[in-house]
Formats: structure tokens, C-alpha cells, sequence
């Protein structure tokens, strides 16, 4: 029944004329399912899957997002359907054979588990890697460094030794302003 | 007697056919495919992670290390979601600098993708004509942003730069070099036997195939399907372009070709309308708080000198929000997910290269293949590991 509903809304959004929609929060379960019909449905046609990825929001009770993002020829819209969750996702490879890839790299990056994916290594970190690197508590300088030990005559791993120490330059401006008007404010907007 | 068995062949990850650090593990039945699993990552950078830890100002030159044959395109995405978050117009100058360069780029793509695939079946003199050419467009490229290749000229809110003086009057007599250049390329490979022979029926996709392994540029046009995002979802000034979209028939390794091929002489005719339309104007937005200002302008007014120090300091704030933005690259459909947060760095930056698709279909395209058609396929998919691997 809330299938039903969410493809009426998307219908009824399609024709108003929305370029691009975003659907959030769509419930897991109903994930598989929702894809097909935009898929076989014969108006709409959701037949290619542009992208899909992940973002992490570590505040959040679900820290995960899953995006899925798809495009329909026909009707030259795209679609932005979004699921939350803890670790897992279910895997739609069954539907778009281009689910796989991306699906993989998301399990890489920040080690969301696809349910039913049919391929669930590593894609794009090195062989034997730990850790999830677009995760936001994974620092940017990464743990390991590799280099050639001419002892040993192979390329080792060590743990990152950084020259100097890592410097976050945080230019925000902690003066956020006056809320009220000084007089000349009004010409710094034109 | 000996049984046959099913050999495992290791293909690259340095092998100047794999196009870049691809490491393939090619299942062989004697000469013939049975599967191909390429293991990609070995130019993983973390750009994306990067990108989180930089000002959307600093973002920008990211872009061009990513398919470093088609840099500006990809800046060229950036730039348009970045300005969507932003809202700021673009003078039309601006537009149509980027609409010309974009297509300059297109055919810096195409020629070095032709050239190789030449070289990779057997062909040199293409590879040899095309690069003098591809050189002449990285003049151009220098000259207007300071570099041959990781330019940094498509920024939020317009162009780094004014074009220089007479580049315009060159680029129209490149133009109408490079048209008899490609006919020549054309004569030496289009009704070629052994180009045919070894590129016709080579790695067909059909249009279903092609959405569902979500293909894009000349992979789903090939295959028969009218798409081009500059006709579909113009951005800039593409809609006021007269311009034709090539489709194959058969979704093979010779159509893609012939649609690369036609794709340079269409980007040769919106260059030509570029050159001629060009309008005079600004080519940043005005709004300080975007874009910098003039050196000279520093020198007398202590505003813009605020701005100048405020740019390259904290750069500026994005409102909140989220964003795609795409563009037809010269491969296909590069997108950028913009996650803003509302200040100075994206909080997350989701970039969509279309050769990452593309790839994934290559071991379902080299099934029953022999081992050299891998190697046509690999070319024919027109792959570049810096947005792979990203």
C-alpha cells in the first residue's frame, strides 16, 4: 500500500515537472520492490541506475545513507531515492546489473554490508586493506604507508609516520556578525 | 592424453594496452574468454575524501586529476553544482567560453582515444597525427589557464580568465586544420579491412544491456539510444547550439568509433557557432563574495581587497543543501552529489565517472571473445583509471 503511494507521488511530481526528485527515508523493505515498479512501470521507466553511494552522518542513530540514483529516458527525469541505516542494506544487483560495482565500492568505503550482492569484495582500496576510508571518523592520512625496503628488497607497510603534524585549516569565521543593520550594510548586497 | 584445462592469465596492471594501472584476471578456454574480472584501485587516490578536507575553491583542480584527458568537463560539472547550492548567475561570456572549451575537450578526448585504439589493433599513423593535433589543443588550454592539461579554468561562477587576444582567430584556424587531419584518419581506418575486421561485431552491447549496466555517452549511443545530456538537459548556453547527435546500430566496437569520429566534426561545428556568437561581457560573476577580484581593482579599493583575503582564506560558505549536477564528459555522464553543510568545505562529494560503469560491463562484453578482442573492447570503452579509481 505505501508502494502504491510513493509511485503516485512520484507520478503526480513527474508530470508538475520536477527535473529532479529526492525521495529520503525510504523504508528498507520496501527498497527491492519500489525499484522494480519504477522500473517496469510503463510511464515512468526508471530503467538506468546512474549511481549509487553512500554518505555517512555519524550523529545521526542510523549513520548511514544509501543512495540510489536513476534516470528515466523516457521522460528525461532523474530520481533520488534515499535509505537509511546502521550497517546493512539490502543489494539490488538483481535488478541492475550496475548495482554490483557500486554496491561493492560503498561495502569498501564505508563497510555497508549489501544483503543478497552477489560480489562482496573490496573494489577500489588496496589488497588487504583495514578500514572503511570514507567513513568520517577515518582519518584522511589513513594508518599504513608503504614504501621499498632496500633491505628486504620489497615494498613494506608501515604505520604512517607524518613530518610534521597534521594541520586542519579551519578558516570558518568564528565572528558569525551582527544580526542587526549598520547603516552601509544595504550596499553590500548589491 | 592430457586434459584441457581452463587457464587463469594475469593481464597487466602494467601493460600498455590495459590503458592505465588495469589488472585484469582473464579465465581462458584456450584462446577464448570465459570470464574477465578486472581489479581496479590501483589509482586510488581518495579524491573524494580530499575533497571533504578542502574549500570548494580548492576542490576545483581535483576535477582535472580525475580523467585527465577531459579535465575541463569534469570542472565544468563541479562548477555547475557548486552554482546551483549557490544560486549565482553566469555571465553569458562565461557560458560560452565553456560550452567552446568544453568542446575543444571533447575532442582532445576522442583523439587520444582514437589514436590509441588505432595503436592497440595495429594502426600508428593515426596515433601520430592525432596527438600533433591534441598538442595544438593543450596550446590552447596554456594559454588560457597556464597549463597544458590540469588547467583549473572552469571555476564556480565563470572562467578563471579571460580568453587571451586572438585566440579565437586560432582556434578557427585550427578548426579547419583538424577537419582535413580527421578526414585523413578517416580515410586510413573508416573502410579499412583489417580495422573492420577486427573492430566489426566486436563486443555488442544491446540497448538493454546498456541500461542495465548503466552505460552513458558513446557506450549507450552506440547501442541505438538517443541520449546526450547537452540535448536532453541543457546546461549553459548548449541550447542555443546547432548541433547533430551521431547514434549506432549494432552497439559494436566500429560503431562507437564512427560515433567519435562524428562526434568531433559536431564539436567542430559548435566551436565554430562559439567563435562566431562569443559576446563581449565578464566572465565571473560579479558577486565578490564568489568570485575574486581584479589584481587591479585591489590596488585602489579596500573592499575588494577584503574579498581578495577573504576567498583565499576561508573561501566561501555554500548554503545548505544537496545537489547533482552532470554533464555530458566526453565518455559519458560525469556527475558530482553535493552534500553542503553550509560552510566553506562540501561534506561529502559524490563523483559519478561514467568509466566505472563502463568497466564493470567488460567481462559480460569479452565472453567468448578472443583474447585480442579484449583488448579492442578495453580500448573501444574509451577508460581512463584517474576517474575509475577516483
Amino acid at each position: 500500500m505505501i508502494m502504491k503511494e510513493i509511485i503516485a507521488t512520484i507520478k503526480s511530481n513527474c508530470e508538475a515537472g520536477s527535473e529532479i526528485q529526492i525521495l529520503d527515508a525510504i523504508d528498507q523493505a520496501v527498497l527491492a520492490p519500489l525499484l522494480l515498479a519504477l522500473r517496469d512501470d510503463k510511464t515512468l521507466r526508471f530503467t538506468i541506475l546512474t549511481d549509487l553511494f553512500a554518505a555517512d552522518f555519524p550523529d545521526r542513530s542510523e549513520r548511514f545513507e544509501v543512495v540510489y540514483n536513476l534516470l528515466s529516458l523516457k521522460l528525461n527525469k532523474r530520481l533520488v531515492i534515499k535509505i537509511h541505516t546502521k550497517e546493512s542494506a539490502p543489494s539490488v544487483a538483481s535488478l541492475f546489473s550496475t548495482a554490483t560495482w557500486y554496491e561493492r565500492e560503498a561495502f569498501d568505503m564505508f563497510g555497508i554490508i549489501f544483503d543478497g550482492c552477489p560480489d562482496m569484495r573490496r573494489i577500489l582500496t588496496d589488497y588487504g586493506f583495514v578500514g572503511h576510508p570514507l567513513r568520517k571518523d577515518f582519518p584522511v592520512t589513513g594508518h599504513v604507508q608503504v614504501r621499498y625496503d632496500e633491505t628486504l628488497e620489497k615494498v613494506i607497510y608501515e604505520p604512517v609516520i607524518l613530518d610534521q603534524e597534521f594541520r586542519n585549516f579551519d578558516f570558518v569565521s568564528p565572528w558569525k556578525g551582527s544580526e542587526y543593520v549598520l547603516p552601509g550594510d544595504e550596499k553590500a548586497t548589491q | 592424453m592430457q586434459i584441457e584445462k581452463d587457464i587463469t592469465l594475469n593481464f597487466g596492471p602494467q601493460h600498455p594496452a590495459a590503458h592505465g594501472v588495469l589488472r585484469l584476471i582473464l579465465d581462458m578456454d584456450g584462446e577464448v574468454v570465459t570470464k574477465a574480472d578486472p581489479h581496479i584501485g590501483l589509482l586510488h587516490r581518495g579524491t573524494e575524501k580530499l575533497i571533504e578536507h578542502k574549500t570548494y575553491t580548492q576542490a576545483v583542480p581535483y576535477f582535472d586529476r580525475l580523467d585527465y584527458v577531459s579535465p575541463m568537463c569534469q570542472e565544468h560539472a563541479f562548477a555547475l553544482g557548486v552554482e546551483r547550492l549557490l544560486g549565482c548567475k553566469v555571465p553569458v561570456r562565461a557560458q560560452y567560453i565553456r560550452v567552446l572549451f568544453s568542446e575543444l575537450t571533447r575532442i582532445l578526448n576522442h583523439t587520444l582515444n582514437i589514436g590509441t585504439q588505432g595503436i592497440d589493433i595495429g594502426a600508428t599513423t593515426p596515433l601520430l597525427w592525432l596527438f600533433e593535433e591534441r598538442e595544438r589543443i593543450m596550446e590552447f588550454y596554456e594559454r588560457v589557464s597556464g597549463s597544458r592539461m590540469h588547467s583549473n579554468y572552469f571555476r564556480p561562477g565563470g572562467v578563471a580568465e579571460d580568453l587571451p587576444h586572438g585566440i579565437l582567430d586560432d582556434i578557427t584556424v585550427f578548426t579547419t586544420g583538424f577537419k582535413k587531419i580527421l578526414a585523413d584518419v578517416e580515410e586510413l581506418l573508416t573502410e579499412n579491412r583489417i580495422w573492420k575486421q577486427r573492430t566489426v561485431g566486436i563486443g555488442i552491447v544491446s540497448a538493454k544491456e546498456a541500461m542495465d549496466w548503466g552505460f552513458s555517452g558513446p557506450m549507450l549511443r552506440g547501442s541505438g539510444i538517443a541520449w546526450d545530456l547537452r540535448k536532453s538537459q541543457p546546461y549553459d548556453v548548449y541550447d542555443q547550439m546547432n548541433f547533430d547527435v551521431p547514434i549506432g546500430k549494432h552497439g559494436d566496437c566500429y560503431d562507437r568509433y564512427l560515433i567519435r569520429v562524428e562526434e568531433m566534426y559536431q564539436s567542430l561545428r559548435i566551436i565554430d557557432q562559439c567563435v562566431n556568437q562569443m559576446p563581449q561581457g565578464p566572465v565571473k560573476t560579479e558577486d565578490g563574495k564568489i568570485t575574486p577580484p581584479k589584481r587591479a581593482d585591489m590596488k585602489e579599493s579596500m573592499e575588494a581587497m577584503i574579498h581578495h583575503f577573504k576567498l583565499y582564506t576561508e573561501g566561501y560558505n555554500v548554503p545548505a543543501g544537496e545537489v547533482y549536477a552532470s554533464v555530458e564528459a566526453p565518455k559519458g555522464e560525469f556527475g558530482v552529489y553535493l552534500y553542503a553543510d553550509g560552510t566553506n568545505k562540501p561534506y561529502r562529494c559524490r563523483i559519478k565517472a561514467p568509466g566505472f560503469a563502463h568497466l564493470q560491463g567488460l567481462d559480460f562484453m569479452t565472453r567468448g571473445h578472443l583474447l585480442a578482442d579484449v583488448v579492442t573492447v578495453i580500448s573501444s570503452l574509451d577508460i581512463v583509471f584517474g576517474e575509475i579509481d577516483r
